[in-house]
């Protein structure tokens, strides 16, 4: 898990993504942007923060869940 | 009598889709599709913690920056597992002082490396060769470049071949024998007659109607 932590928590790089999402930033280029991260990281990574809850995908762009926000809180 | 299956794979072709992957690296889970519209140099090394892989991993970190000026990533691949990769990425780091900036996958079932026909018997029957596949932003497969175990690779041909093939998309171009960024390229040799005696007036730097140089 590059975005988790086994502890649950976000790593560094998830935690910028997390923000990104929170700020508004839907779109993986937005958020690599954002975050200073490679898109291909952020693809990854998106993906994992969906699998476990933290993101959904709705209509192609990405946001942030509730149990997302509460991490990075 | 036990019948024996032998599984055949086509391995890749220049000018055809990368295979597919998804592979755990010391990036985290990893697939092709997340480097579309970046191109992308896979390549493979036998194994961790071996001298000619360590200089060539330090080699391949000091051309990351110029690879990312041109649009490129890299990801490195062998049959070692992630522990293994993060062990010597942060051994090299310790006694090198540099800081090996892009993923590694860990084929341990060798599943991306039998598919890219990295493995070759021959050199070894449980170590990858060092391969390298160029592969553009439309994840075609541009170049393949195969290294034996012994000769370590030369990063400035991996940083031509690249230019190269960049120019050649942009200009319509091809680029002649030990072609360095700036000199004279080859323009596509005509197809007709009409065409090859209009080339030759054309203003070009010819040999003859079929070998013709122009600056960019």
């Amino acid at each position: 898990m590059a975005c988790i932590s086994p502890d649950g928590k976000p790593t560094e790089s998830g935690a910028k993504m997390l923000r990104a999402l929170k700020s508004g930033l839907g779109s993986p280029e937005e958020i690599a942007k954002d975050a200073g991260l490679p898109l291909f990281r952020v693809r990854s990574g998106l993906r994992e923060l969906t699998q476990a809850g933290l993101a959904n995908r709705k209509n192609g762009k990405y946001e942030i869940t509730d149990k997302g926000t509460e991490l990075i809180e | 009598m036990e019948e024996v299956k032998e599984q055949i794979v086509s391995l890749p072709r220049l000018g055809e889709p990368a295979p597919a992957f998804e592979a755990v690296t010391t990036h985290g889970v990893l697939k092709l599709e997340d480097f579309k519209g970046s191109w992308l140099v896979l390549f493979s090394h036998p194994a961790d913690f071996t001298p000619v892989c360590t200089t060539e991993f330090i080699a391949f970190a000091e051309i990351h920056p110029e690879l990312q000026k041109r649009g490129v990533e890299l990801l490195g691949l062998s049959v070692d597992s992630v522990s293994s990769h993060i062990a010597w990425v942060r051994n090299v780091e310790e006694k090198t002082g540099v800081k090996i900036p892009f993923p590694i996958i860990a084929d341990l079932n060798k599943e991306v490396s039998l598919a890219y026909g990295m493995i070759h018997p021959g050199q070894s029957k449980t170590e990858t060769v060092r391969c390298v596949f160029i592969i553009d932003d439309k994840q075609v497969i541009r170049t393949i470049l195969y290294y034996p175990l012994t000769t370590g690779r030369n990063m400035d041909e991996i940083l031509r071949i690249v230019d190269a093939l960049q120019t050649t998309d942009a200009n319509a171009v091809a680029t002649p024998a030990n072609w360095r960024p700036g000199e004279m390229v080859v323009v596509p040799p005509p197809n007709t007659q009409e065409m090859a005696e209009e080339r030759v007036r054309q203003g070009y730097e010819c040999v003859d109607w079929y070998l013709c140089k122009k600056k960019l």
